[in-house]
């Protein structure tokens, strides 16, 4: 177990956190300021996902991808609010959940529809592929590296928007008092549409973005949709802070626990049964500890305390 | 408006004249397909007991049934190669014995639901649902990585397990014996929701500061129904595993815990047909849509979507023309 590996494992955790949270980002702020939950969020991803592979493609730009990929969801995310969403804030969490389970299927199948069950490869760009040499000589893919700091900007740019506009400080009231900020004179369903097109176009970055690094194909959202939700329910619901260390400690998890549990194990048992059972407690890692967070703070880290 | 009461009636009869029909008719291929609509009824009324009577969002269910479908993959596949289970500290044979692997998949599905019960009800509202549904991530991933028993390419089975007294393997007799335990349960239910745990629950549901206020424990209650919910959905998974004799993490997916609850939605909340009526429906709709299209699913979406928005009360309160469940 050397140190460079360890420094890997913890920037790809790193990188995976990162991803997660733009996804996180969006739930807990749809969440936040409408009530909702949105188990369609992972759609959103894969739709980002598959503009950005169809639109480099089609061009062979990775940033007219990525603009279409942050184009596309945003879009399909305001017209679902228009169409669908928007019949639902005031109905009960079982209704929210089964229309945007209906929406999964929507999307999904109509995925599958226009571009077939067939993966599809989104490539990185020649300008970010290759290693890059950290200081102390390890090599670590650019990539990676491009993804944790354009992570990072977003959510920098997303703090200042939220604490620094005028359209945050609107999202804040509404997160608070949303009958108020209406009697306030803004148009609540216009401030609604647009977070959640906001929300939307976090996801489909994500999944463009991540898209480059995995394949493209339909059904790619909900795992890391139910791992955004392991994050939120960490971090507190409605908590943007929470959302990002949650996120960051997910993936640090899932990742150091695939490299480290079944090594760990070895030094108790031979090494075959240290692989099987240390491979099977990884993949439940995250879960274990978010039943340990959830039993020392029932909502969340950083959650209005009830 | 037809009368709930008639509409049940008229709903459990389709589950005696359809397979007699096909029985006459020699269409196996039809009793297979009751058969796997009794078995989702048999989930979804397990669910319903948590959904409906206790008002616990559960989208965790499909940990259940796959409990209940690996307890009979492993025990039958431990018989099948002559192998014990366990050696020590006593040893443990598998099982191709249906009572035994039912009382199995009962113990070890309800012991789980206590487990992530107990957890879970720490939390309310959405944090249930989304705990709920991570806990069965979890044991999905868990099945996968898990390469004693076939990790993700699951466990076939290679004949179906034996019912003493009854030759399993002609689909008619296996229906009738899934048909019996599905009516069984139904009537348990039916008696459940009308004893005082029932009524006490509902209270517990609707206003649970009073319920409390007369020395009750509405999260006790509350667990209690979310142990029994799981038990069901538990046995509802061996018989579908049985059904088609393999077992696969697909019955601890996500989507399979979201098919559960759908079949609750189609039907109607809180009723006692309404899990039955809704995966009639969806059996129905997945073998005629989806021998019209491969996309059936979005026909699926549409649905769901309408009623949803539309019609609350599903399709027994659609026909029925009573918005709410009374009772």
């Amino acid at each position: 177990m050397s140190f460079i590996l360890l420094v890997e494992q913890v920037l790809n955790g790193l990188q995976f956190g990162i991803m997660l949270f733009l996804m996180a980002a969006g739930l807990t702020l749809i969440f936040g300021v409408m009530g909702l939950i949105n188990l369609a969020h992972g759609s959103l991803y894969m739709i980002g996902a598959f503009a950005a592979a169809a639109v480099a493609g089609y061009t062979g730009s990775f940033v007219l991808a990525l603009a279409a990929a942050l184009a596309a969801a945003a879009i399909v995310g305001a017209i679902v609010e228009l169409v669908v969403i928007r019949r639902l804030y005031d109905k009960d969490h079982l209704d929210q959940v089964l229309a945007t389970f209906a929406l999964i299927l929507i999307f999904s199948e109509g995925t599958r529809w226009l571009f077939g069950s067939f993966p599809l490869f989104l490539d990185i760009p020649d300008y970010l592929s290759g290693p890059v040499t950290l200081p102390g000589g390890i090599q670590y893919p650019l990539y990676r590296l491009f993804l944790i700091v354009v992570g990072l900007l977003i959510a920098i740019g997303l703090g200042a928007l939220i604490t620094k506009t005028r359209i945050g400080i609107q999202i804040r009231a509404g997160e608070n008092d949303r009958e108020m900020i209406a009697a306030l004179g803004i148009d609540i369903s216009r401030l609604y549409t647009l977070v959640f097109a906001l929300g939307a176009g976090l996801a489909g970055i994500a999944g463009a973005l991540v898209g480059a690094i995995q394949s493209v194909q339909v059904g790619m959202g909900e795992p890391v949709l139910i791992l955004a939700f392991v994050v939120i329910v960490i971090g507190g619901i409605g908590s943007m802070k929470g959302a990002l260390i949650g996120a960051i400690l997910v993936g640090l998890t899932d990742t150091l626990g695939g490299i480290f549990l079944p090594e760990l194990l070895k030094l108790f048992t031979d090494p075959a049964t240290a692989t099987s059972i240390g491979s099977s407690l990884a993949s439940m890692a995250i879960y274990i500890l978010m039943g340990a967070i959830l039993i020392w703070r029932p909502t969340g880290l950083f959650g209005a305390r009830s | 408006m037809i009368a709930e009461r008639y509409l049940n009636a008229a709903i459990l009869a389709i589950f005696f004249i359809v397979p007699a029909w096909a029985l006459w008719a020699n269409e196996p291929f039809t009793i297979t397909l009751m058969t796997r609509a009794a078995i989702f009824a048999l989930a979804a009324v397990g669910l319903n007991i948590a959904l409906g009577l206790g008002g616990l969002v559960s989208l965790g269910h499909a940990v259940f049934f796959g409990i209940g479908g690996y307890a009979m993959g492993i025990l039958a596949f431990h018989a099948q190669t002559v192998t014990p289970l366990m050696e020590w500290p006593f040893v443990i044979e598998g099982t191709k014995s249906m009572p035994v692997i039912w009382l199995t998949a009962i113990v070890l599905s309800a012991l789980a639901a206590l487990l992530i019960g107990h957890l879970s009800m720490r939390t309310s509202g959405v944090y249930f649902i989304m705990i709920t549904l991570a806990f069965g991530q979890m044991f999905f991933f868990f099945s996968i990585s898990w390469s004693a028993y076939g990790g993700e390419d699951g466990l076939s089975i290679w004949v179906r397990n034996d019912f003493p007294g009854l030759n399993t393997l002609q689909p008619i007799q296996f229906y009738g014996l899934c048909l019996a335990i599905l009516c069984a349960v139904l009537w348990f239910t039916h008696r459940l929701a009308r004893s005082p745990f029932g009524l006490a629950l509902n209270a517990a549901r609707q206003v649970p500061q009073r319920v409390e206020t007369v020395g009750l424990n509405p999260t006790r209650l509350k667990l209690v129904a979310f142990v029994i919910s799981g038990a069901i959905t538990g046995l509802a998974g061996a018989l579908f595993a049985d059904l088609n004799r393999f077992v696969s993490p697909t019955m601890f997916s996500w989507q399979m815990s979201g098919e559960i609850m759908v079949f609750i939605i189609i039907g109607g909340v809180a009723r006692l047909f309404g899990p039955v009526a809704g995966a009639l429906v969806f059996v129905g709709l997945e073998h005629f849509l989806g021998g019209l299209s491969d996309y059936w699913l979005v026909y699926l979406g549409l649905l769901l979507l309408l009623i949803v928005l539309f019609g609350r009360g599903g399709v027994i309160g659609i026909v029925s023309g009573r918005e709410k469940a009374h009772g």
